[in-house]
């Protein structure tokens, strides 16, 4: 019997991604950039996590019309974010046979206490996390990807770096553990119980694991390789930088590969300007996105 | 012990090498050239294959990897590896590297909404199959001398042309090994067919 919706098939969507780069695109012309770059899927956005933070107020869930166009621009698959808690902006993505869907803390949440029921979706979701109970938690909730947090739209890396080594710090220890010592550790992190003997069991997390936020150069990207990730997205570096169909290019080999120097001394060379950065320290509490979500 | 390599530029490489390893082969992740040297097979795995093609033109790979199979080398291709080894793909003026005797259509059962799991039987490896099909596509029609091993919904889903063996779906998402056992009996056939053949100069 054919079964759609499964955890595996859900699961195995963001395992075909893995060593690969998701780019964040507005309209059609950028999608096929992305493409062509090699990029593995596409983030259908009305902004930009940097245009968003100077636009201010309520960010939502992209026009309708804009992921029409960029899904009907590329064979790649197409991903867009509904707000944390927003159940209808979830379902409509879903309706329209948007790929995946984002989570997202960048767009302002819906609901301050809860998180969608993603187990009871038959397309996948990607959630963000910054350490490993935000990252049970969606598991739980039936997230077949995640990310860890940075914070978006800035090019800084920083917040990326702290929680991919945050979280992969914790998995290692989980696995380390001894069983008995499991229920506390949840009870601590925060954590469903059954997401860390799944940990333990097969060694790491039980789901693909991308890097997001603030990578704005290759070496950015092969950076969040190194530390673990599966993957990398990246938000405002390829659309704001000079040259973004050179930029695309080298991010996707960077990340391809992360452990040759040489190679990614060779690509980053002349890339021109990356977009500009922003010291976390600037942002007011009330302008940091990773707090978002519980 | 023989040598598998699985193509690890991007996709389900990771558990393509597990199941290499748990048939008691050595696995090899091919990122250049360097990493087909001494080879007795080679896996394409499932991914995207636009993103896999970019970087494969880029790491100069494709010719090489077309040089080795067609002197013999064994490839199997799952998913996006079928689409890399199809002679001809639905839509694109030219193939990747057009190996296989088979036309192949991209994402042909929808989105990733559509995709699903089922359990197949497939002639000369058994029933019951878990095959998972994530924004699949298919074989449209082969060649004369392909041999089409599953179907499903009547559309082809694995096949095999001499030393070539391509499927629609992942098993190397799933704990069944028996494909992958099928294809290192393959390629103990085509070693014994090439060791035959140098023995008769």
């Amino acid at each position: 019997m054919k079964l759609v919706g499964t955890e595996r098939v859900k699961r195995g969507m963001a395992e075909m991604q893995k060593g690969g780069v998701i780019m964040d695109v507005i309209n059609a012309e950028q999608a096929k950039i992305a493409e062509a770059a090699g990029a593995v899927a596409v983030m259908a956005l009305e902004r930009v996590p940097s245009d968003i933070r100077k636009a201010g107020g309520v960010a939502r869930m992209a026009d309708p019309r804009i992921v029409e166009e960029v899904m009907n621009a590329v064979t790649i698959p197409v991903m867009a974010k509904a707000r944390i808690g927003h159940i209808v902006e979830a379902r409509v993505l879903e309706a329209m046979g948007v790929d995946y869907i984002d989570e997202s803390e960048v767009l302002t949440p819906a609901d301050e206490e809860f998180h969608l029921l993603k187990s009871d979706y038959t397309v996948p979701f990607v959630c963000g996390c910054r350490d490993l109970g935000e990252a049970a938690r969606r598991i739980g909730e039936g997230a077949s990807m995640l990310r860890t947090k940075g914070e978006p739209g800035t090019g800084n890396i920083v917040e990326a770096v702290r929680h991919i080594r945050k979280v992969n710090a914790q998995v290692r220890r989980v696995v380390n553990m001894n069983s008995d010592e499991l229920m506390t550790e949840a009870k601590l992190l925060g954590a469903p119980y059954e997401v860390l003997v799944e940990i333990k069991k097969l060694g790491r997390l039980p789901v693909v694991n991308f890097a997001a936020g603030g990578v704005a150069t290759p070496a950015d990207a092969a950076l969040m390789m190194e530390l673990g990730a599966d993957g990398v997205f990246v938000g405002s570096g390829i659309f704001k930088s000079e040259n973004p169909e050179k930029f695309a290019r080298a991010i996707v080999e960077a990340t391809t590969h992360y452990k040759d120097y040489k190679l990614i001394a060779e690509i980053s060379k002349e890339l021109g300007t990356p977009m500009k950065g922003i010291d976390i320290a600037e942002l007011h509490d009330s302008e940091r996105m990773q707090e978002r979500g519980w | 012990m023989l040598k598998i390599g699985v193509l690890a530029l991007q996709g389900s490489v990771r558990e393509h090498i597990q199941q290499i390893q748990k048939v008691g082969c050595v696995a090899v992740a091919v990122k250049s050239t360097e990493d087909l040297k001494g080879l007795n097979g080679l896996i394409l795995p499932g991914g995207e294959s636009t993103a896999i093609r970019k970087l494969l033109d880029q790491n100069n790979l494709l010719e090489p990897i077309r040089t080795l199979a067609k002197e013999g080398m064994p490839v199997f291709g799952t998913c996006a590896g079928l689409i890399l080894l199809a002679g001809k793909v639905v839509g694109c003026e030219s193939p990747h590297l057009g190996l296989m005797d088979v036309v192949v259509e991209r994402n042909s059962y929808g989105r990733q909404v559509d995709s699903f799991e089922v359990e197949l039987s497939i002639k000369n490896i058994g029933r019951n199959i878990p095959a998972v099909f994530i924004r699949a596509p298919h074989i449209v029609s082969v060649g004369q001398n392909v041999e089409i091993l599953a179907t499903f919904d009547n559309r082809i889903v694995l096949a095999r042309d001499r030393h070539f063996l391509g499927c629609s779906f992942h098993p190397e998402l799933t704990e069944d090994v028996r494909i992958i056992k099928y294809f290192v009996d393959m390629i103990q056939q085509f070693n014994h067919t090439s060791l035959a053949k140098l023995d008769g100069i």
